[in-house]
């Protein structure tokens, strides 16, 4: 599904090298964890694969099934599949939630030459999955992300996700800023979308969200690569050692 | 150096003046006369600074070629409206409804003026020459002198049926001046809705006196004939626990300055005036200035200015807004915001955002701001897979949202959103 090979990326304002050969393979139905210190990168390679800008592909490359992810807009990317859910969602003073996913969803169907669904279905479909995620009629008429508390945000960026379907999902330390319970919220909406044909890299700060989000492969980042894979107990041997531990190995 | 310039006639003869009853024959020779020792606008002042007045002064207006609707539905249409039709500022007898409504008297400017004693010698030019201070409003004087048309309208009750006034553009060299006023009585209710472009040049001048307990909203569209130029005056007194509300939405046109000029003279009186301007130069110029002026005299009243513009390929965009608070304002609530989205380089902004407050205890503020797409909001858009110039048009309709919302009626400002978003999907496509 997802092929990253040696990519290096530095930020485009100043000279300095973020990525330094990341190279990882997330296979379709898989999800994969990649959690990491401070710094280490994870959020920049988020980014890159969603297509912001700021950032400069200096070698390697990322394919989304085969297709080339670099060369392509970031709606390009999100019509092939590729969905990031945002550490930070954007609030949108005047744009409505309901317009927003109606305008993303048609938009996505038009890209991949699909017929435009029409507002009742849309109604129906937005109405059922977001009585899944808790998420109340009031919240989807407010304009996108604005006043929701750190909770509404996360579970907002999981609906847009069950909306889209797409095939590709990177969800961005999502753990952080929620309590148990929205984060028991999130990881269900999650484990709902997990299919055979969906695969997930999931970034993450600490294990705890792992408990709830079952991941096939752990990797740890560090200094801008993959510097160990390994089992979901990788996560668990971060949770009691921290990082320095493995980081002092790799090191030796 | 000006050739023929209207200030010429800053003395306006007797003749140029439409046919008048006695109380509009005294009412426009006072105009004539004020204007003659005021003179018209020049590029020396300071309230013409950032919009050259010499287009609006010339003695024949520019032509303005017609634009070619195609068949696209009317504004306001669907709404259960009292149709008013003006072609190049002629009545239109056959296009408009007959002059008659539940809970109010209207009536032709020509007709009324024809008059020898009529109501509206209390308003007609009155309201205008007493907003003539500190600033002087030398075209608003030249209307009330030389204004051919218009309607008259005494509200008594809540009526629930809108006015509409249609203004059509038929003749590319048209230079129309029509005059109205709008009289509501205590604790009536009227909307009144005025679309279209008019003619190649329009002045026009709106009086309002909303008495105790009144309310008044109106909601304007300024047509999209590209060259036409248009001049605009509303004055307004608003009494105790009346409302004003008022809303103009502009896209295209060469040349706008809407005047508002709002004195509350009643406690806890509301008035609020909002405006919506797409602008893009591309298509011709485009330059479009809301200049407005609000004085509260008294105690506990809330006054709101909510200007939009959106502008690229060289369109400008000017605001002068001031709020005036007297000695015995207090417990004023008074907002400010001009804003504009600027979506190239090209595009300008000039605003002059005023505060003269002399009371103590108000809350009194503005905002002015000029800006550019938010870019983080544009990626976050994108990345849910929505092209960018339609994250761009839903951003620029985000934007003017709260300008929209500051008409009352739903189903209004669902079909002026939708009109935006029309303009905008044009120049997608």
């Amino acid at each position: 599904m997802l092929k990253i090979n040696n990519l290096h990326v530095k930020l485009e304002e100043e000279d300095k090298q973020i990525l330094k050969g990341v190279d990882l393979e997330v296979p379709a139905g898989k999800v994969h964890a990649i959690m990491g210190p401070n710094g280490s990168g994870k959020s920049t390679l988020s980014y890159v694969l969603s297509g912001r800008d700021g950032y400069e592909v200096t070698e390697g490359d990322a394919t989304l099934d085969g297709e080339e992810l670099l060369d392509m807009e970031p709606e390009e990317r999100a019509a092939a599949g590729l969905f990031l859910a945002f550490q930070y969602p954007v609030e949108i003073p005047g744009v409505g939630n309901m317009t927003f996913l109606r305008t993303a969803v048609n938009a996505q169907r038009k890209a991949r030459g699909e017929e435009e669904m029409s507002a009742a279905d849309f109604l129906k479909f937005i109405r059922a999955k977001a009585k899944d995620l808790k998420i109340d009629a009031d919240m989807l008429k407010r304009p996108v992300n604005v006043g929701f508390s750190g909770g509404e945000k996360k579970r907002n960026e999981i609906l847009q996700m069950a909306m889209l379907e797409p095939k590709m999902c990177i969800l961005d330390e999502t753990d952080s800023g929620l309590d148990v319970d929205a984060m028991k919220l999130v990881s269900e909406g999650v484990n709902a979308l997990r299919d055979e044909g969906r695969s997930f890299l999931v970034i993450t700060h600490y294990q705890r969200l792992l408990d709830h989000i079952k991941p096939d492969v752990v990797h740890i980042m560090a200094a801008g690569r993959i510097v160990k894979s390994g089992g979901p107990e990788l996560a668990l041997e971060v949770e009691h050692n921290g990082y320095a531990d493995i980081l002092a190995e790799i090191d030796a | 150096m000006s050739t023929a310039v209207k200030s010429q006639a800053a003395l306006i003869s007797a003749d140029a003046r439409p046919a008048s009853g006695a109380w509009a024959a005294d009412a426009r020779a006072d105009a004539a006369s004020r204007l003659a020792a005021m003179g018209l606008p020049t590029r020396r002042d300071e309230y013409w600074k950032w919009t050259r007045p010499d287009s609006l002064v010339s003695a024949v207006a520019d032509a303005a070629e017609v634009l070619d609707y195609e068949g696209e539905e009317p504004l306001f249409d669907d709404v259960d409206r009292l149709k008013v039709v003006f072609v190049d500022g002629v009545y239109d007898a056959e296009a408009s409804d007959a002059l008659e409504g539940e809970g109010l008297e209207i009536e032709r400017l020509a007709d009324a003026a024809a008059k020898d004693i009529h109501w509206a010698k209390d308003l007609y030019g009155v309201l205008e020459a007493r907003g003539q201070s500190p600033v002087n409003r030398p075209l608003a004087v030249h209307n009330t002198a030389t204004a051919t048309d218009g309607v008259v309208i005494r509200v008594t009750g809540a009526v629930s049926r809108p006015v509409s006034l249609v203004y059509r553009h038929e003749d590319a060299s048209s230079d129309a001046i029509l005059h109205s006023v709008v009289r509501l009585e205590e604790g009536a209710k009227l909307t009144l809705l005025e679309n279209g472009p008019a003619a190649a040049r329009f002045s026009n001048v709106l009086e309002v006196d909303v008495a105790k307990g009144a309310e008044f909203h109106h909601v304007r569209a300024q047509g999209r004939d590209h060259e036409r130029q248009a001049i605009t005056h509303m004055f307004s007194q608003v009494d105790a626990e009346a409302v004003f509300k008022s809303f103009t939405m502009t896209v295209n046109g060469k040349l706008t300055r809407n005047e508002c000029v709002i004195d509350i003279v009643g406690d806890n009186a509301v008035a609020h005036v909002a405006g919506a301007v797409l602008g893009d130069g591309a298509a011709g110029d485009f330059h479009h200035d809301d200049t407005v002026f609000i004085t509260h005299y008294a105690v506990a009243c809330e006054s709101r200015q909510v200007f939009k513009k959106v502008l690229k390929n060289g369109a400008k965009g000017v605001f002068q807004g001031k709020i005036l608070v007297k000695p015995d304002a207090q417990k004023t609530d008074g907002y400010q915001k001009s804003q504009s989205l600027l979506l190239d380089d090209d595009a300008s902004f000039q605003a002059k955002p005023e505060l003269e407050i002399y009371a103590d205890d108000v809350i009194c503020s503005h905002g002015s701001t000029t800006g550019a797409i938010d870019e983080e909001a544009l990626f976050y858009l994108r990345s849910r897979g929505v092209p960018t110039p339609i994250a761009t048009d839903l951003l620029v309709l985000a934007f003017l949202a709260d300008a929209i919302e500051e008409i009352e009626d739903e189903d209004i400002a669902a079909e002026v959103t939708g009109r935006l978003d029309a303009w905008l999907a044009r120049r997608r496509d």
